[in-house]
């Protein structure tokens, strides 16, 4: 079957390409039905990466959140019409200690190869988890986005030591909503905190304990943990601000992306025996959790609901362009793609 | 209950110099018809696949069906009529003799020689026909179009605004193409050679659906070079 394939071919250029799907090499033929735009994403469309990374990753298929519905299943197993969350990270190879997210060998949609700007994408059936028609479809379309901050919770219990009084998330984008979200639920006895920059972003953190501006942060403010979710050049205070907050043996999580270095005060992450340890993609067992999750709590599926800033109908390559110019003036939220071309 | 109905009746005479009916030329790794196959096949909209070839073929198909997807019921491999018409009508006749021909009963015909298609043409073309009994697939005409009654002068120039070209699929209430090709008579039958044609010319409203000029015929050699340099092959003479 000949399947078209929307690739990036330069920054800002969308283009069709076809491609051979053979159903009898096994799998599950889905077709992509919610989408949503992630920063990575813009960040190729925009061309703000380096030439080199641009010639090596170019022409791809942009897009790694995705919500999709089962077309086929060349073994039966998923019905057709399914509703499918689809894990963009893919193992080549089996590893009993390092996870598949962290494995050199692994290949990443929209990233090492084509994303799920397609017709039609055939998935193995272990990169499928089924999510629930209840859940919104406009939410589901970044459990990606969601699952890496539950990776992160999930390595950060394992990793952080047990007294957890309170717990500080610098950062009031999405990820830092996402997070202090999931943390709100996961432990609602510890004292929450938000740090961020921007005072209407911080108003709609109203799950947490409480929120502040980075600059009014009191000296004699101590936290048992923090999370950075500040990502680029806000990382470096961030992380030394967390660093001058944190009480000793404290574990930081790392989460932001930064293409560049980042210069951090390790003075005091040896003074203190700080832990700090990095996350970024996830895997098939976050996506598990992450499903259940929605499923399982409304109240904070509705609050993720809000992260929805808009939703585009998608038929023709000039709506993709569209819902990609939209997203680049969003201050706050995700920008969600009804994939129907 | 909706049907697919892949046509591939023709026996390809201006497929240059092969000898193979064109629907069956190799494009990549499979031949023409398989891909348009597959592309019916897989969707779950339709209950049956039902695929008319020249009488001499249909063996032939089925053999290339089953090397590609293996034992299946969905797909039903019958002999095409004299016309596109009496091939539609054999499609309906096999509809009808195997699942009774419902008021609901919508049939999507597709040209095999149309592998390009994709879910959103297919998808839209249901609708349609569910909606409105019947619609074509078009994309808006890049070429000026010109009229000549007698072939060597221009009778007119029309408003190439309001012309489109007509692709595949064209999609239709069964039961009423059924109706309204039996009320033809033999003339008319010669000259409406094309199904969303007698839907227009009884006075039905025929519905567009937005095509996709990637949505190629391929009819000349031409097009499969075309067709191959899309799928980022090399095309061997």
């Amino acid at each position: 079957m000949i399947n078209s394939i929307y690739q990036l071919t330069a920054p800002r250029l969308i283009e069709v390409t076809y491609g051979e799907i053979d159903l009898s090499e096994g799998g599950v033929l889905v077709r992509p039905s919610y989408l949503s735009i992630c920063r990575a994403d813009q960040r190729y469309y925009q061309g703000a990466r380096s030439k080199e990374v641009l010639a090596k990753k170019l022409p791809m298929a942009l897009i790694h959140e995705c919500m999709a519905e089962v077309v086929y299943d060349t073994e039966g197993n998923f019905k057709p019409g399914e509703r499918v969350i689809c894990i963009p990270n893919t193992p080549t190879e089996d590893d009993d200690i390092i996870a598949e997210n962290y494995r050199l060998s692994s290949k990443f949609r929209s990233s090492g190869f084509d994303g799920f700007l397609q017709d039609y994408v055939l998935m193995q059936p272990d990169r499928l988890v089924r999510i629930s028609e209840d859940v919104n479809p406009d939410v589901a379309s970044f459990t990606e986005l969601i699952s890496v901050s539950m990776h992160i919770i999930s390595r950060f219990d394992k990793i952080a030591h047990s007294r957890r009084n309170s717990i500080g998330v610098w950062g009031d984008g999405n990820l830092g909503f996402i997070t202090a979200i999931l943390l709100s639920k996961l432990y609602p006895d510890v004292k929450l905190y938000v740090f961020g920059m921007d005072y209407d972003k911080l108003s709609l953190f109203t799950f947490a304990d409480e929120t502040m501006h980075v600059d009014e942060i009191p000296d004699d403010l101590k936290l048992d943990h923090c999370f950075e979710c500040v990502g680029g050049a806000g990382c470096e205070p961030a992380i030394n601000q967390m660093i001058d907050h944190i009480n000793p043996e404290g574990t930081i999580a790392l989460c932001g992306v930064s293409e560049n270095n980042v210069a951090i005060n390790t003075r005091m992450v040896l003074e203190r025996g700080l832990r700090l340890f990095g996350s970024s993609r996830s895997g098939r067992a976050d996506f598990e959790k992450t499903v259940k999750f929605l499923e399982d709590n409304p109240t904070e599926a509705h609050y993720l609901e809000t992260l929805v800033g808009e939703a585009f109908d998608v038929r023709t390559i000039p709506d993709i362009h569209k819902a990609f110019d939209a997203d680049k003036a969003l201050r706050l939220g995700k920008t969600v793609i009804h994939w129907n071309k | 209950m909706t049907f697919a109905v892949v046509l591939a009746g023709g026996i390809g005479s201006r497929m240059g110099n092969s000898e193979t009916p064109k629907q069956y030329l190799m494009l990549g790794k499979k031949p023409i018809i398989i891909h348009t196959i597959e592309r019916f096949f897989v969707c779950p909209d339709f209950e049956h696949v039902i695929v008319l070839t020249p009488k001499a073929w249909v063996a032939h198909t089925e053999n290339m069906i089953k090397k590609s997807l293996g034992d299946t019921d969905k797909i039903t491999v019958i002999e095409g009529g004299s016309t596109r018409n009496e091939t539609l009508m054999n499609a309906i006749r096999f509809i009808e003799a195997n699942y009774g021909l419902q008021d609901d009963t919508i049939i999507v015909t597709h040209d095999a020689v149309r592998p390009f298609v994709t879910h959103r043409i297919i998808e839209e073309n249901i609708t349609a026909a569910k909606k409105y009994g019947a619609c074509d697939t078009v994309v808006p005409a890049t070429d000026t179009i010109v009229e000549s009654q007698d072939g060597e002068v221009i009778s007119q120039i029309p408003n190439r605004a309001t012309l489109f070209q007509g692709q595949t699929p064209q999609s239709f209430n069964a039961k009423k193409l059924k109706d309204l090709y039996e009320s033809l008579t033999d003339e008319e039958k010669d000259i409406l050679t094309d199904a969303c044609k007698i839907f227009a010319m009884k006075g039905e409203k025929v519905y567009l659906v937005q095509g996709e000029v990637s949505n190629m015929k391929i009819t000349y050699p031409f097009d499969l070079k075309v067709a191959a340099t899309m799928l980022g092959g090399d095309f061997e003479e």
